[in-house]
């Protein structure tokens, strides 16, 4: 396969950016999206030219590292995948595809394809955990859990914080990320003592990243590597009205 | 967003009914107008309920669109780079004319207004007439009137498709058996209000009502 390859290059968080063209030769179907931008910075590296940036590091769709938008699709254009899963036999011979970086304001852009993901931290420090006591892990059936609930919060926990809904969102929300890492929790008895302090901290921190507001436009599932369903966010919804309502009086100290 | 959505969607249900009383004749149509103003009374002196009524929309239409204002803005700053290739997107066209289709409603609503209640840009424009003001609007020859009210209502269905939905959801509807419910329940309602509303101007416009 012969393509020729639109990509967004940025030298650093101050440089301005401009999509550059670079024709790529002898592409076979059978590599991965990675794998041909590989061979193009391998090719780049040989000509004394600065590679493009991309992050990447399990290549089995399970880390959540990659994220490219390609062709103005989080992750491509098959559905359920991540970058590094899409093999190049999903474009057609000669087609000219286009590689930007996630656009928000909260992932800054380090270099090229690279974002600074680091706002998904701040959400995740505001509450994306439960205080308990560890060591060995405990026997799986002293605690029941419903198995509605424990496949809904497997659901949710599959998610591996790519930034594919942010990326995908009209308004630049990471409602999508928010529900899942905090209605993993709120589905078990593990994650009730701090249920609702859990949502008010995480929606707070999600707001003062400057993600953008959750309008259900619907645009995050469609674009979610692993399928995260839509409704995970009407569970946060439930979840914070209750929080506002009831205060904040279910933990010591708060 | 969806609190003061509500409120005027229930405004809408109301209003439809009231509209479809011009089937029922001139007399009784006429009637239920005045009596409109009447609501209240004698506990409430004459018109006092409608202005009530009217500061509580009034209210609720200017916290929707402050609500919409900074989702809107919030929307744009968080994303302060466009992306040079941007598919279509994915979600329902009802949802991505959310916006310019509130700004058209507004616009609609304001003409609406000076139309049919003022009787500013009414070709009668006789208030102790609303019959004869309907009729007059709609005529065959003020096709584009009818035109516009069929472009606004349809804009109107759109928003409440998206909207009825999304009130839903941000009140807490959360399993995927109730997505599917509400998005069934936002559609019968758009389609409803959408027909009841447009079945008035067609039928002066057909000559069914004269």
């Amino acid at each position: 396969m012969n393509l020729t390859l639109r990509i967004w290059r940025q030298k650093g968080p101050e440089d301005k950016g401009r999509m550059v063209t670079y024709p790529v030769d002898d592409v076979s179907p059978d590599m991965s999206f990675l794998e041909m931008l590989d061979v193009l910075n391998e090719r780049l590296i040989l000509a004394g030219e600065d590679p493009v940036a991309f992050d990447h590091d399990c290549r089995e769709g399970i880390c959540g590292m990659c994220g490219l938008m390609i062709n103005g699709d989080a992750h491509g254009p098959q559905r359920g995948t991540t970058a590094c899963q899409l093999h190049m036999r999903q474009f057609t011979d000669g087609e000219t595809i286009d590689i930007e970086p996630w656009r928000a304001s909260a992932f800054p852009v380090i270099k090229d394809l690279v974002v600074n993901r680091g706002a998904f931290d701040k959400i995740i420090a505001a509450g994306g955990y439960i205080t308990a006591p560890t060591g060995s892990a405990p026997e799986a059936h002293s605690t029941p859990v419903a198995k509605a609930n424990a496949d809904a919060a497997f659901e949710s926990a599959a998610c591996i914080g790519c930034g594919a809904c942010v990326a995908a969102c009209p308004n630049g929300s990471g409602m999508l990320f928010t529900a899942a890492k905090l209605t993993q929790l709120s589905l078990l008895p593990q994650g009730q003592p701090e249920r609702y302090t859990r949502v008010i901290g995480m929606v707070d921190a999600h707001d003062e990243a400057g993600f953008g507001g959750c309008t259900n436009a619907g645009e995050c599932t469609p674009a979610c590597p692993k399928g995260i369903p839509l409704n995970t966010i009407g569970r946060l919804n439930r979840d914070y009205l209750a929080a506002t309502t009831k205060g904040a009086g279910n933990t010591p100290g708060a | 967003m969806a609190v003061t959505g509500i409120l005027l969607v229930l405004f809408l249900i109301v209003h439809m009914l009231g509209n479809l009383k011009i089937f029922t004749g001139e007399t009784s149509f006429d009637h239920y107008a005045h009596w409109l103003r009447d609501i209240g009374t004698p506990l409430l002196p004459h018109t006092w309920y409608l202005w009530i009524q009217r500061t509580v929309l009034t209210v609720a239409v200017v916290a929707h669109i402050v609500a919409a204002t900074v989702l809107a803005r919030r929307a744009r700053a968080a994303r302060p780079v466009k992306y040079a290739h941007r598919k279509k997107v994915r979600g329902s066209y009802a949802a991505r004319t959310m916006r310019w289709g509130g700004v058209i409603i507004l616009l609609f609503v304001i003409y609406h207004i000076l139309d049919l209640t003022t009787g500013h840009l009414n070709p009668q424009g006789d208030a102790s007439n609303p019959y004869g003001n309907v009729v007059a609007d709609f005529a065959p020859e003020r096709w584009y009137v009818t035109l516009f009210y069929t472009l606004a209502i349809v804009t109107v269905g759109f928003h409440l498709r998206h909207g009825a939905f999304s009130a839903f959801r941000s009140l807490g509807q959360q399993t995927p058996r109730g997505e599917r419910r509400a998005r069934a329940g936002a559609l019968v309602l758009a389609v409803a209000l959408c027909a009841g509303y447009l079945v008035v101007p067609f039928a002066v416009l057909t000559g069914l009502v004269s």
